[in-house]
C-alpha cells in the first residue's frame, strides 16, 4: 500500500516545494521593489540636501542654489489647518458612534459612509473643495488646501477614535456613572483618558496620511514660488505640489530639489508612523 | 482618574446650589451629545456634498454629450464647441487597475503566506512592520520614482525585449507592440502594482491570522503539506475577506492620481498595446483641470463623477464583504 501512495506523495511534496518557493520569490520580488525605491530616494535625495534647502526660498527655473523653505512652512501651515479642523470633528463623530449611538441607525450608516470616505479618491476631494471653497473665494488659498486635507483627516480619526473607545472596558464607564457623573463627564474624563494613547495615535496617523497628499492640493492651495504664510489670501507654497511642478520640468536644479523634498516628506511620514506605532503599542488598552 | 472628575463635581456642588449644578450637568450633557451627533451627521454631509457637487458640476457636460460621452474617444477641448469623450480615460483607468491587480494580487498573497506560514518567527515582526510602513509612503514618491527611474529603465531594456520576443505571435504582438516609451499604460500599471502591494499584503496577512489554529493543525494532522493547508484550509476559510481586501485595493488603484500621472503619458487614445501611452480619469483631471473652463471643466467633473461612482460601488462591496468576515469571526 505504501508503494501506491509513495509516488503521489512525492508529487505532493514537489508541488509543496514549488509553491512555497514561489512564496519566497514573491516576498523577494515585493520587498526588492520597495528597497529599490527607498535606495534611489535616499541616494538622490541626500545628494540634493544641504542647509540652503531649509533656509532659502524655491528658486526660479534655470538658476542654481535655492531651497524649499517657503514650501516647508506652507506645508506645515496647511497640515496644521487640516488637523485643527479635521481632528476635533472626527473625534466627536467617533465619540458619537462609540458612546452614544453604538447600535443606532445613524451610527451604522455613518460607519459605512466613513469607511468609504476613508478610501475615496483624493483627487475627487480636491475637485469638491475647489467647487465648495476655491470658487467662492475667487482663487486658491492655503485655507482651501487645509479644508481639503481636513476632509481626508476626518475618516481616519473617526475610525481610530471609535475603535479605541470601544476598547475601553465598560466597567470603567459603569463605575463612573455609579458615582453620579453625567454622561459627558464619563466620556471626557474617563473614556477619553483611558483611550488617550490610542486617540493620539489616530491623529498622528492622520497627519502622516495627509503630509504627502498631493492630488487634493493641486487646485485648492495650488503652489507659490514666494514666501506665503497668509492662509486666507493667495496660493500657498507646499512640498507635494512643489515636487509635482519641479518633476515636470527638465531644469536639473529643480529636479535636485524635488528629490530632496521627496526625501523630507518620506522621512517625516516614516517618523510619524513609527511614533504612532510605538505609542499605540505601549499605551493602547488592548 | 475619576478622582479629578469627582473633585470637580464636588467643588461645583459646593459653590452652587445642588439644583443649579444638576442643571449645568444637564445642559453640558445635552450640548456634548448634540456636538457629537452633529459631527457624525457632518461625515454624511461631506459625502452628500461631494456627490451633489459632482452632479451639479457635471450637469452641462451630461446634458450636452449624454451617453455618447462613454463611447467617444476624441478629446478636443480646443475646438469650438469642444468635442469631448471619456472613452480613453475610462479605458485607461480600468486597464491600469486590472493589470496592477493581476501583478499585485498573486505577489501580495505570496508575501502574506510567507509572513504567516514560512517566515522564521524573528523575521515576522520586522517584515510585517516594513510592509505597513511602506503602505504609508505618499503616492507622489512612487510616481516620481516611476518617472525618473523605472520608466526609462523599462523602456530601454525589458520592454523592447518583450516586443521583439512576441513580434511573430498573433494577438500578443498587438498587446505588446512597440515603440516603447518612458510613459505607458504598462509602466503606470506596474507602479500601481508596487503601490498597492503592501496594502494587499497587510490585509491578506490579517485575514490569514483569523484562521483558527485548530483548523490548520487538524489539516497538518491528517498529513497535509504546507501548501495544501494554504490552498485547502486557509484560502477557503478567508475567501470573503481576501476578496474584500482585493476590492479595497482595487478601489485604491482606480482612484490613484499622483503615482499614475507622471508615468502614463496623458494621451487620450485607446490603443491595444500596453506599451503605448494612455491616460486615466484621475490623471486627466490632475493635469487638465487647472486650465479648464466651462464645458471643458464640466466634462472633467463628469469624469470625476464616473470615477466616484465606480469606486463607491467597489468600496461598498469590499466593506460589506469584510464586515461579513468580521461578523463570522465574532469580532
Amino acid at each position: 500500500m505504501t508503494d501506491a501512495i509513495a509516488p503521489r506523495y512525492g508529487r505532493r511534496r514537489r508541488t509543496d516545494k514549488v509553491m512555497l518557493g514561489l512564496c519566497w520569490a514573491a516576498t523577494a520580488f515585493g520587498l526588492g521593489w520597495l528597497v529599490l525605491i527607498l535606495f534611489s530616494l535616499i541616494w538622490n535625495g541626500a545628494s540634493g540636501l544641504d542647509l540652503a534647502v531649509f533656509m532659502e526660498m524655491t528658486p526660479p527655473a534655470g538658476s542654481t542654489g535655492g531651497g524649499l523653505l517657503n514650501a516647508i512652512v506652507g506645508s506645515l501651515i496647511i497640515t496644521a489647518i487640516g488637523v485643527a479642523i479635521g481632528a476635533p470633528l472626527g473625534m466627536l463623530a467617533g465619540t458619537y458612534m462609540a458612546e452614544y449611538g453604538r447600535y443606532s441607525k445613524l451610527a451604522s450608516v455613518t460607519r459605512f459612509i466613513n469607511d468609504i470616505l476613508l478610501s475615496a479618491p483624493s483627487i475627487i476631494i480636491g475637485l469638491f473643495i475647489y467647487g465648495a471653497v476655491v470658487v467662492p473665494m475667487h482663487g486658491a488659498t492655503g485655507i482651501a488646501g487645509g479644508i481639503a486635507l481636513a476632509v481626508i483627516v476626518v475618516p481616519v480619526v473617526v475610525r481610530t477614535t471609535e475603535d479605541m473607545l470601544l476598547l475601553v472596558p465598560n466597567p470603567l464607564r459603569e463605575a463612573a456613572s455609579a458615582l453620579g457623573l453625567p454622561r459627558s463627564h464619563v466620556i471626557i474624563k474617563v473614556a477619553y483618558k483611558a483611550a488617550r494613547a490610542g486617540l493620539i495615535t489616530g491623529v498622528l496617523l492622520a497627519v502622516a496620511r495627509i503630509s504627502g497628499e498631493t492630488a487634493p492640493l493641486l487646485f485648492t492651495s495650488a503652489n507659490s514660488p514666494y514666501w506665503s504664510v497668509d492662509p486666507f489670501h493667495d496660493a500657498m507654497a507646499n512640498l507635494p505640489v512643489t515636487i509635482n511642478n519641479f518633476v515636470n520640468n527638465p531644469d536639473p536644479n529643480w529636479r535636485r530639489l524635488a528629490w530632496a523634498a521627496a526625501l523630507i516628506i518620506t522621512f517625516a511620514v516614516l517618523v510619524l508612523n513609527i511614533v504612532a506605532r510605538v505609542l499605540g503599542a505601549t499605551r493602547a488598552p488592548k | 482618574m475619576t478622582d479629578m472628575a469627582i473633585e470637580d463635581a464636588v467643588a461645583q456642588t459646593m459653590v452652587a446650589s445642588r439644583a443649579r449644578a444638576l442643571n449645568a450637568f444637564k445642559f453640558g450633557d445635552a450640548t456634548f451629545y448634540w456636538m457629537t451627533r452633529i459631527a457624525a451627521i457632518c461625515v454624511l454631509l461631506i459625502l452628500g456634498g461631494i456627490i451633489a457637487y459632482l452632479i451639479v458640476g457635471a450637469w452641462p457636460a451630461l446634458t450636452t454629450y449624454g451617453l455618447n460621452f462613454l463611447s467617444t474617444q476624441r478629446w478636443a477641448p480646443e475646438l469650438d464647441p469642444p468635442v469631448l469623450g471619456g472613452l480613453a480615460p475610462i479605458y485607461g483607468t480600468l486597464l491600469t487597475s486590472a493589470i496592477a491587480l493581476l501583478i499585485a494580487v498573486p505577489v501580495g498573497l505570496g508575501v502574506a503566506v510567507f509572513l504567516t506560514e514560512l517566515c522564521p518567527q524573528w523575521l515576522r515582526r520586522p517584515i510585517g512592520i516594513a510592509v505597513e510602513l511602506l503602505a504609508g509612503i505618499p503616492s507622489i514618491i512612487y510616481g516620481m520614482w516611476g518617472f525618473f527611474v523605472l520608466g526609462p529603465a523599462l523602456a530601454n531594456t525589458i520592454e523592447p525585449a518583450i516586443v521583439s520576443f512576441f513580434a511573430r505571435v498573433p494577438v500578443l504582438n498587438v498587446i505588446f507592440a512597440g515603440p516603447t516609451s518612458n510613459q505607458s499604460i504598462f509602466n503606470a500599471s506596474l507602479i500601481l502594482a508596487i503601490m498597492v502591494l503592501p496594502f494587499i499584503t497587510a490585509i491578506a496577512r490579517d485575514v490569514f491570522l483569523t484562521v483558527p489554529p485548530v483548523l490548520k493543525e487538524a489539516a497538518y494532522g491528517v498529513g497535509c503539506t504546507t501548501w495544501e493547508v494554504v490552498r485547502s484550509v486557509m484560502v477557503p476559510y478567508t475567501r470573503v475577506g481576501l476578496i474584500g481586501g482585493i476590492m479595497l485595493a482595487l478601489g485604491r488603484a482606480l482612484g490613484e492620481t499622483m503615482a499614475v500621472t507622471f508615468v502614463i503619458g496623458n494621451a487620450f487614445r485607446v490603443q491595444a498595446s500596453i506599451f503605448a501611452p494612455g491616460t486615466t480619469i484621475s490623471a486627466a483631471i490632475a493635469s487638465e483641470f487647472a486650465e479648464s473652463a466651462d464645458l471643458y471643466q464640466s466634462a472633467l467633473i463628469l469624469l470625476g463623477l464616473l470615477l466616484f461612482v465606480l469606486t463607491f460601488f467597489v468600496l461598498a462591496a469590499a466593506r460589506l464583504m469584510l464586515m461579513q468576515l468580521r461578523r463570522r469571526a465574532g469580532g
